[in-house]
């Protein structure tokens, strides 16, 4: 295999080749080195993904390659592009091969483009820069490049400005905007971490048809291992500014044989893990890892031995993949234990089963209409059907999902729940209490039984409070203290239980992880020792093996407390491993429900099919994507009938006369749609 | 854009509205006999009446505040008590004094401050950068009435460069505009140099450099543009203390604007005067705040297309 890789190689040079590339940036007296000793080669027309978590450095390998670094940095040995190198270059020469030769997209395409400028504008830009292209040319071009990327309509788009695009046809616009200077070599850092799963899917194969036609090279920057198995042809992990593993996608999918990377796998959340704990990776990355004498994963590993602290191990070929780890050397592969079995799927554990008692939260009818009031006298001139007929029920310790993409409605459900938003109409029923009706000091009252975790752990806390206070606030507000020692005490006994030191409560929030942060959230949601949590997103924000730690804690909350969850979430792997039923919706409604598991292993509506379909795996496996185009249609005016049957590929004629009605399929599962009707 | 124009013109003549009642209100707002303050306890009794006659004060309140829109329709806004003239022709005489020094003010400040504000941003906590911030804390902190006989000083007396005082030629706007514009300079350079630092940490900057756009294009075609929406904002708010007349600033200089002229109305209790001038002075508020909401929607499409 080893002997195949070289044979590429030599037959042909690599387009770049990076070697022993070193970042470092002031850092209290001395230096941190973000990226260190990196060596990459990436080949004409090859896909090449680097994986790791937030902080690896990762982003900062591929800004320095394009050597876009702020001030202060210092940059290190060689990234040869053809054979030239390119950190030996004068600016002036440099900036003739960004955005030529090496073209970057960006995770943000929200914030990467300039809001005032014109979309064919900011294209212009690099035709003017790199082809000398002007003027009526110059927008010919443009043109055919916002064809080229699947934008509907270019002569109307390319006199917009970006915030009149969805954040989809952004990315679009951004890789257009890349395109244009015909690079040989594309960056794409987390170009669809942004994006919903059906968008991501479409701007991945627009990706991959890309790179087909125009033969470039792509250096994929990612953190997730279902991209990079369905994209990459090779793959590099990083951990703390080094490559720990670098393989083909086949052998790397095989044989994970990193400790680093073989954690990060079994941290995936999935359904074959459902009712067992995640694996997760003790502590979180040092901070200062360029000053480790010896592996720099050590002190998380599982197999670290003596020697892993004293000596730093080298970067080894083993059976074509390079893997920086003393238990794949040979000379030292003795002294540790036998490389634990692969990672099996285990029978998923009963009692996930277990009949539903009856429900402690009762929703029907749902509806959350926002009015559009414009002018100087504020009249309505139209609503937006956030949420528009909803029903669910949970029981106690039970994990209801709540999924679909961005806009959908989803968590205006959760605040409608909570009476955050008064609901427009329906009812919402909470141990036999309607509480949409409930005023005053009666709902002050009932809101300690229901709590809230948000998605962004960084911006969900008071930054000028310390940890204490964040957390005894429902304490106090719901006089459930007498005084300050007893305070102290429930709040130690509170961080105690979400897997915190009690000494953390004199901190504030600025000094601790996402992963931590969570946490204490979930510790101010458990103050008022509620029964039921709604949790927005509250995962996405975090990298995989912090996830996983943060659903191992919500699984072992409701197990022991019996609390019931609404886990609102677009990510379908999370809902698979950990809900016991899920609710699927598309703008404002529900159109399939049911047990978690019959609803992903055989989903029936066809948005959930493409939903389902569209999630890039890590298994391998001839799996057909069900492509959805376009975006989804505006809340404020949803199409009549279905409100998918414009992207849906079965739709018939009567799917745009009425909306469909429920159709029971058994076991609790239910759909709105006409394939399943009579 | 023409029904964001529309909708601002028409919240324009309301605050207009508005405005004109208040300053009407004004004269009845004097504590006491308002006839009384102007001339003086020993007036006659006659001349007294003759006053109330001729300022309409002895009809109801809201007849007059009929005959003073109506008026202003006409563009007559009374007669001046202390130069015996229509009070629009004194007005219109000052009212160049102060628009030509505003502008020049203006052109002043934006001069010294964009590239000042730019070189600051650019090269952040460099000398030039500290230089720039050492002038706009300066520029802040001294104030008008010492700036101005300190130029005065320097280049009136002892190097002759510049007439003293007075609105003769050219030459002689230069130090009242150097003035105004300096301390205007000072803020503007201080606001641009903190939201271009904002802006060059966006990630559209960063785009603009992966694009192989030099500094110096992404600066000019990216930063500033983006950087200068908080810049407009503070820029309309003095620019309408300047149309408003600085008193200061002209009485040192002796520069016949309307600054001037409203202290001297204050001064010889020219009630109407008085009026005429807080009038004048808050429609050039208006209309520059109104100018300022175009420039902006101008500027930022977002403003101007709504929100997507």
């Amino acid at each position: 295999m080893s002997a195949a890789i070289e044979s590429a190689t030599d037959s042909e040079s690599p387009l770049l080749t990076v070697r022993g590339l070193t970042t470092a940036f002031p850092a209290g007296g001395g230096e941190l080195r973000v990226v260190d000793g990196v060596d990459l080669e990436l080949r004409r027309g090859e896909t090449f993904a680097l994986v790791g978590e937030s902080g690896c450095g990762k982003s900062m390998t591929a800004f320095s390659i394009l050597r876009l670094l702020p001030a202060g940095a210092r940059l290190d040995g060689e990234v040869r592009l053809d054979g030239a190198d390119l950190l030996a270059l004068p600016e002036a020469a440099m900036r003739r091969v960004r955005g030529r030769r090496i073209a970057m997209i960006f995770q943000e395409p929200m914030t990467s483009l300039n809001p005032v400028l014109t979309v064919g504008r900011q294209i212009q830009e690099v035709l003017e820069r790199h082809l000398g292209l002007r003027g009526r040319v110059a927008r010919e071009r443009i043109l055919e490049l916002l064809a080229e990327v699947g934008i509907p309509d270019p002569g109307k788009r390319i006199d917009e400005y970006p915030h009149q695009l969805s954040g989809g046809m952004k990315q679009r616009v951004m890789i257009a905007m890349a395109l244009a200077g015909e690079p040989e070599l594309l960056i794409a850092d987390e170009p669809t971490t942004a994006l919903d799963v059906t968008i991501q899917a479409q701007v991945l194969r627009l990706l991959q048809r890309l790179q087909r036609e125009r033969g470039m090279a792509l250096l994929l920057i990612t953190h997730d291992l279902g991209v990079v198995a369905q994209m990459a042809d090779r793959v590099a992990v990083m951990y703390a500014g080094q490559v720990v593993e670098e393989a083909r996608r086949e052998d790397f999918l095989r044989h994970r044989r990193h400790p680093y990377t073989r954690r990060l796998f079994q941290a995936l959340p999935e359904a074959r893990r459902r009712g067992q704990p995640l694996a997760t990776i003790p502590g979180s990355v040092p901070s200062r890892f360029d000053r480790i004498p010896g592996c720099r994963f050590a002190e998380r590993c599982d197999i670290a031995q003596p020697l892993c602290r004293e000596r730093a191990p080298e970067l080894l070929p083993v059976a074509g993949q390079r893997v920086r780890c003393f238990a794949v050397d040979p000379r030292f592969a003795a002294r540790f234990p036998s490389p634990p079995a692969l990672d099996v799927a285990t029978e998923a554990v009963p009692g996930s089963r277990q009949q539903a008692a009856t429900p402690l939260l009762e929703v029907s009818g749902l509806k959350v209409h926002f009015p559009i009031r414009r002018g100087l006298l504020k009249r309505e001139v139209g609503r937006v059907y956030a949420v528009d007929g909803v029903d669910m029920a949970i029981a106690a310790g039970r994990t209801l999902a709540l999924v679909g993409e961005s806009g959908c409605g989803k968590t205006t459900v959760g605040k409608a729940i909570l009476q955050l938003i008064r609901p427009t109409a329906g009812s919402v029923r909470f141990d036999d209490t309607e509480l949409t009706t409930l005023k005053g000091e009666a709902l002050r009252r009932r809101r300690r039984e229901l709590q809230l975790v948000f998605q962004d752990p960084f911006s969900s806390m008071n930054p000028r409070m310390r940890v204490e206070e964040i957390v005894a606030e429902g304490l106090i507000a719901q006089k459930m203290v007498r005084d300050r020692r007893e305070r102290r005490e429930r709040v130690a006994e509170l961080l105690r239980q979400v897997g915190l030191r009690p000494e953390v409560m004199d901190r504030y929030p600025h000094e601790f992880s996402g992963g931590q942060r969570q946490r204490i959230c979930i510790a101010r949601a458990l103050a008022v020792s509620p029964r039921l949590i709604v949790c927005d997103e509250p995962t996405s924000a975090l990298d995989v093996s912090v996830q996983a730690q943060i659903l191992n804690l919500l699984a072992e909350l409701q197990r022991e407390m019996g609390l019931a969850y609404l886990f609102i979430t677009h990510n379908l792997s999370v809902v698979g491993y950990l809900a016991h039923e899920v609710a699927v919706m598309y703008l404002g409604r529900v159109v399939e429900q049911g047990p978690a598991e019959a609803v992903l292993a055989d989903p029936r509506h066809p948005y959930t099919q493409a939903l389902v379909s569209a999630v890039p795996r890590v298994e391998e496996g001839g799996r057909e994507v069900i492509r959805l185009e376009g975006d989804p249609p505006s809340p404020i005016a949803p199409p009549p009938g279905c409100h998918f049957a414009p992207r849906c590929p079965w739709a018939e004629a009567r799917c745009q006369e009425a909306y469909p009605p429920v159709t029971a399929l058994g076991e609790g599962r239910w759909v709105r749609c006409f394939l399943y009707g009579d | 854009m023409l029904s964001f124009f529309a909708s601002r013109l028409l919240a324009t003549g309301v605050v207009l509205f508005g405005v004109t009642v208040l300053v009407f209100a004004l004269i009845h707002l004097i504590p006491g006999d308002p006839v009384e303050i102007m001339l003086g306890e020993s007036a006659r009794a006659a001349d007294r009446e003759a006053l109330r006659a001729a300022l309409g004060l002895d009809r109801p309140l809201w007849v007059q505040l009929g005959d003073y829109l109506a008026g202003l329709a006409r563009g007559d806004l009374g007669q001046s008590l202390h130069y015996r003239q229509p009070i629009m022709e004194i007005l219109l005489e000052r009212l160049p004094a102060t628009v030509e020094l505003a502008a020049a003010a203006l052109l002043v400040a934006v001069v010294i401050a964009f590239p000042l504000g730019a070189l600051a941003a650019m090269y952040r906590d460099s000398i030039w950068d500290r230089l720039a911030m050492g002038f706009s804390l300066a520029g802040v902190s001294i104030p008008n009435f010492w700036m101005g006989p300190l130029l005065i000083l320097v280049f009136s007396l002892w190097l002759g460069w510049f007439p003293v005082s007075g609105r003769e030629g050219p030459a002689s706007l230069v130090l009242p505009a150097l003035t105004l514009g300096t301390a205007l300079a000072a803020i503007l350079a201080r606001m641009l140099r903190s939201a271009l630092l904002e802006v060059l940490s966006e990630d559209y900057i960063r785009t603009a450099r992966a694009k192989g756009l030099a500094d110096r294009e992404v600066l000019w075609r990216h930063a500033l543009r983006n950087a200068a929406l908080p810049v407009i904002t503070v820029l309309g708010l003095q620019l309408g203390t300047l149309l408003g007349g600085a008193v200061i600033t002209e009485t040192v200089f002796s520069w016949p604007g309307v600054g001037l002229l409203t202290l001297e109305a204050i001064q010889q209790r020219d009630y109407p005067l008085v009026q005429a001038c807080v009038l004048l002075i808050s429609f050039a508020y208006v209309a520059v705040n109104t100018a300022t909401d175009v420039v902006y929607a101008w500027v930022d499409p977002r403003i101007r297309l709504g929100e997507g």
